[in-house]
């Protein structure tokens, strides 16, 4: 089991507050399309992907990026437990998405750059570390089930 | 050779122009050495490394992150032979200062990141790309004399 200290929770939760889901989400998602091109492949049904501002436009994107984001929140609520918690979402991704899980790291980096971008300063050295920790762990969790 | 659009070259330029060396150089460096402690052997001689307080405020830490910058700065500057650039501090951090060239990855990680906190929304997906280009190009460059 993870341990968290009571600093690491209550920064996960002070952020996680000042966080809109669907506005993340879609700038993630958005970055990881336009910065590693060849995840555009997972959104086949997507429409336009053909360019940056396409990307940024497209509303399946922004949905999708939601939808992960939201997603996010059921770890977060359940910090003593992601792996139970994400157990069926690592099966999907890996049995009926077939997603390679190095795409979980990467999205979690470009959740970091976003994340700096929007709070400047006040994303510390030490908030970047909690996050880059939840993150990890998250990754961990969707990873599980591969086999 | 490495190929660069004008889009490229001037998306480089324009943010290393708006970029202070010591300042973006010492918080990269602050936060390689808070996110990933294990950094910290490489920096025996400096001193007060104990926290993430006591690393932001090291002078040493300081001097050495805009040292770092300054030298990125002759990438820059060199953008079609980034290669024969950094052939001897390749050497110098291989066969002297015995750097694991995964550090490059993580300092490099980690300068977007700042970036990103830096420049906000003006630090778009496209600019990230193309930071991130130019940053694996400095990290192939640097590997390269390794044997």
């Amino acid at each position: 089991m993870v341990h968290w200290t009571d600093e690491e929770r209550d920064i996960i939760k002070t952020f996680w507050g000042k966080i809109d889901a669907e506005e993340a989400g879609h700038q993630a998602l958005t970055r990881v399309l336009v910065v590693y091109p060849w995840t555009q492949r997972y959104f086949s049904t997507f429409g336009n992907l053909s360019k940056p501002s396409a990307i940024a436009g497209n509303p399946k994107v922004r949905a999708h990026g939601k939808r992960v984001v939201v997603a996010l929140g059921d770890a977060i609520k359940n910090l003593d437990n992601v792996k139970a918690t994400y157990a069926k979402l690592s099966e999907l991704h890996s049995e009926k998405l077939h997603v390679d899980p190095e795409n979980f790291r990467l999205l979690g980096e470009a959740l970091i750059i976003v994340l700096a971008g929007q709070f400047g300063a006040a994303f510390t050295p030490a908030v970047q570390a909690t996050w880059q920790k939840l993150l990890a762990v998250v990754t961990a969790a969707l990873s599980s089930k591969y086999h | 050779m490495v190929h660069w659009t004008d889009a490229e070259r001037e998306a480089i330029n324009t943010f290393w122009a708006k970029i202070d060396h010591e300042e973006v150089g010492h918080q990269a460096l602050t936060r390689v050495l808070v996110v990933y402690p294990w950094t910290q052997r490489y920096f025996s001689t400096f001193g007060n490394l104990s926290n993430a307080t006591a690393i932001a405020g090291n002078p040493k830490v300081r001097a050495h992150g805009k040292r770092v910058l300054d030298a990125l700065g002759d990438a820059i500057t060199h953008l079609d032979n980034v290669n024969a650039t950094y052939a001897k501090l390749s050497q110098l951090h291989s066969e002297k200062l015995h750097v694991d060239p995964e550090n490059f990855r993580l300092l490099g990680e980690t300068l977007i990141i700042v970036l990103a906190g830096h420049f906000g929304a003006a630090f778009t997906p496209a600019i990230q790309a193309t930071w991130q280009k130019f940053l694996a190009v400095v990290i192939a460059a640097l590997s390269k004399q390794y044997h």
